[in-house]
Order: C-alpha cells, then sequence, then structure tokens
C-alpha cells in the first residue's frame, strides 16, 4: 500500500495543483521539477530571492504564460481545458494594476468586477472596507501608490473568486492596509477559499493552513 | 452581486474605451489632422486644376485614410498593455475574442468613423465629381472597418516589442493593398459614371471575412504577445 503519491487526493479534487514545473528566462533554469498544491481553505506563500521566478510561476499558474514542462490543474483538470471555470474562480492581482487613470475610482472598480463576471450594487461598501471611503469619483491618476494598490485590491471583494493569486500584495501598503489585506485573507481562508502569494514583507497569517514554498 | 452577461460586458468594455477617448480628445485628433494636412497638400502640389485634381481624388483620400488608420492603430492595445489591462481581459471568464472586439469597435468609433465623416468636405477640396461622393462615402463605411479589423491582429502580434512600427506596417500593409484597390476602384468607376457595384460587394466580403476572423485572430495573438 505504498503508492507514491505526488500531491495529497483531496487537492487533486478541489482546488490548483501543478506539478513538474519548468520555466526558463533566457539561458537560466528559474526552477524544474516543481510541484505544489493548493485546497480549500490553504494560503501558499511563494518565498524566493529577487529574480528567483516567482512571478514567473504565479503568471503559469494563472495561465498567462507557459511552463517549458508540466502542468497545471484546476479541480483536476488541465487549466486551458476548463478555462472559462478557472477563469470564474481567479482572481489576479499582479504587479501591473490594471487600473485606468483616465476613470473615476468606482468606475475602475466596476470594470474590474465585470471582466470577473460580476456586477457590483454598491461601489461604497466596498471602498468602505478596502479604506477609501468618499473616493469614488477621484480619477486614479490623482491617487498615491498607495491608493492605487488599495483600489486593485478592491477586486478581491468584487466577486466571489475562490483562487486568489497575489503577486506582492503589500508593496506600496501601509500598516493598517498590510492588515486589512491580512486580515482578508485569513477571512477568505476560513471560508474555504484558496490564495498563492509572494511577499517580501513578514506575513501574519496564525490560525490559517499556511503553506510555505521556496524558490 | 449579480452575475454580468457576455452582452453587458461587451457594452461596459466599449463605453470604457469610448470614456477614456473621449477624456484624451486631444489623441484622438491625431489621425484626422494627419488625415486633413496629407489630403490638403496636394492641391498645393498639383496645382488648382479641377480635372486633375477630381482624377486623383479617389487614390488620394484613400491613401490618406489608409495612413491615418495605421497610424491611429498603436494606441488599440498599448496602454491597456503596459497597465496590465490586457492580462485581466485574458482572464475574464468572458470570451477573449468578444472583448477585443468591443475594443476594436470603440477604435473604430474613435478614429474610422471621425475619417468618414471629415471625407465629403476633403471630397469637395479635391474637386471629386459629385456623382462619386456617395460611393466614397459608402467605400469608407464598408473599407474602414476592415482597416481596424485587420490591423487588431498585427498590432496584437506587435505590442509586446519595443519597436514594433516598422514590423506592423510589414505585417498589415499587404493585407491592405486588396481594400485600398477594391475602394479606390469604386470610386473611380463612380466617378466615370461606370457600374461600381461589384467593388462594393467585394469590399462588404471583405468586411465580413475579417470581422468573423478578426476578432479570434486578434484574441489569440493578444495571448502570445503576453506570454
Amino acid at each position: 500500500m505504498n503508492h507514491p503519491q505526488p500531491v495529497s487526493s483531496s487537492s487533486i479534487a478541489q482546488g490548483l495543483c501543478a506539478s513538474g514545473l519548468e520555466c526558463i528566462r533566457g539561458d537560466n533554469i528559474l526552477f524544474s521539477d516543481l510541484d505544489l498544491a493548493v485546497g480549500p481553505g490553504e494560503i501558499l506563500l511563494v518565498n524566493g530571492d529577487n529574480g528567483s521566478g516567482k512571478t514567473s510561476l504565479l503568471r503559469i499558474l494563472c495561465g498567462l504564460a507557459l511552463p517549458e514542462r508540466g502542468r497545471v490543474l484546476w479541480n483536476g483538470a488541465p487549466i486551458e481545458k476548463v478555462r472559462n471555470e478557472f477563469h470564474r474562480a481567479l482572481c489576479y492581482i499582479g504587479h501591473l494594476h490594471a487600473i485606468k487613470g483616465e476613470l473615476s475610482v468606482a468606475e475602475n472598480l466596476r470594470l474590474a468586477a465585470m471582466l470577473g463576471g460580476n456586477r457590483i450594487a454598491d461601489t461604497d461598501t466596498v471602498l468602505g472596507r478596502i479604506g477609501l471611503t468618499g473616493m469614488q469619483d477621484r480619477p486614479c491618476a490623482a491617487l498615491s501608490a498607495g491608493q492605487r494598490r488599495r483600489v486593485a485590491l478592491a477586486r478581491l471583494l468584487t466577486g466571489n473568486a475562490r483562487l486568489w493569486i497575489l503577486d506582492e500584495p503589500f508593496t506600496a501598503l501601509d500598516a493598517q492596509g498590510r492588515a486589512l489585506i491580512e486580515s482578508l485573507l485569513r477571512e477568505h481562508a476560513g471560508q474555504g477559499g484558496m490564495a498563492i502569494m509572494t511577499s517580501h514583507h513578514p506575513v501574519a497569517l496564525t490560525g490559517t493552513r499556511l503553506r510555505i514554498l521556496e524558490l | 452581486m449579480k452575475a454580468v452577461t457576455t452582452g453587458q460586458a461587451f457594452r461596459l468594455l466599449l463605453m470604457r474605451d469610448l470614456r477614456i477617448a473621449y477624456r484624451h480628445r486631444a489623441e484622438l485628433a491625431n489621425p484626422l489632422i494627419f488625415f486633413l494636412i496629407l489630403v490638403s497638400l496636394f492641391p498645393l502640389a498639383i496645382g488648382p486644376d479641377p480635372a486633375t485634381l477630381g482624377r486623383l481624388a479617389p487614390a488620394v483620400l484613400w491613401v490618406g485614410a489608409l495612413l491615418a488608420t495605421l497610424l491611429s492603430l498603436d494606441g488599440l492595445f498599448r496602454s491597456d498593455f503596459d497597465d496590465g489591462a490586457l492580462e485581466q481581459l485574458l482572464l475574464s471568464p468572458h470570451p477573449a475574442a468578444l472583448l477585443t472586439a468591443a475594443r476594436i469597435l470603440a477604435h473604430w468609433l474613435t478614429t474610422g468613423l471621425p475619417l468618414l465623416l471629415l471625407a465629403p468636405l476633403l471630397a469637395l477640396m479635391l474637386h471629386l465629381p459629385q456623382a462619386a461622393l456617395p460611393v466614397l462615402l459608402y467605400s469608407l463605411l464598408l473599407g474602414t472597418p476592415t482597416l481596424s479589423l485587420v490591423g487588431a491582429i498585427g498590432i496584437a502580434l506587435t505590442v509586446g516589442l519595443r519597436r514594433g512600427g516598422m514590423l506592423l506596417s510589414l505585417l498589415v500593409l499587404p493585407l491592405y493593398i486588396p481594400v485600398l484597390i477594391a475602394a479606390t476602384s469604386a470610386v473611380t468607376a463612380a466617378a466615370s459614371g461606370l457600374p461600381y457595384a461589384g467593388q462594393l460587394y467585394f469590399l462588404a466580403a471583405l468586411l465580413v471575412l475579417s470581422l468573423t476572423l478578426s476578432p479570434l485572430a486578434t484574441s489569440a495573438a493578444l495571448r502570445i504577445s503576453l506570454r
């Protein structure tokens, strides 16, 4: 009864799992033979030095980039086969915020929610939770870096994505903002959501099933 | 929170693009000013003889419209590529081809349509025969959307390159040539009182073809550009 099991069977049925991933940039092998799995209620923290391939890994897991080798499975099926279902369950927030400076905070938020497949009835509540009360009509070009980051992260609240993939979510945020994102992550994991994230800041996620991947 | 249908997403994205274009009105005028300058230089260079100008008018107007469109193409996906909006577009559960189609439609409404509206004035300046004016407008109505649609494929392939301008022209201009030939031939035929329906049908066929294939090809090319 000693069959080798690369990942736990529960995470094959539910959640995101990747096996044998290899990523090459130029002449460098960033990582190879990388296995990972995230199931309901779990948070995966990807650690690594600058240039170790954290962002490349997240882009591969989203399906934006292709790995040299290996595959990524969502609920047991390759992500490119179940693209629609996978994208409905995914919320990816990368280095680039996808925020239009010409549009107001509320317009940006409605648009982001729409692309995620949802319509927000009430932008005020969402902005209140993310700490941008009263800013809905402010053009995003006039916001500070931290405030723009908050607008981008507000997208986490506009949908019911089960899988969050966050690339350095704490960049440009103040201590209060970091605490807010940590509490959102805890709440998300508590409701059976999943998250994969990178961070150079220490993350306080006690009380969650936190896994750490070193690249 | 309610689910958004693909039709609503298409409309919302189109409205977003039009709103952004409206807030950048000065940039919007660039292709129009280019078209105006290019066309108004010809009477100065050729001389005021109405017969010569009238004979050259269809070619001048169409080459002007084609180059103005080519000039405006770079803006089609550039800002979305730079600020990450393109990633979100491709990660949306809505079909990427439809969302790209909304983007292309917005491009046509902000460049092709203004060119069409400016054309009668310039046609007058070039002494285009009265009878040929409606045909010029039909040909622009059928031809400029094709230019936007075909150009979108080229720009989607080159948006990831730092200096894709030259490559874009090389990719796209050969595909523009059938449109140019059919359109100028229709307008020239109408100016000499010959039948022109065939050429317009050909333009319509090209439009339907590019309307069907371009959004699919463009979204696939964008996926490749982001890798």
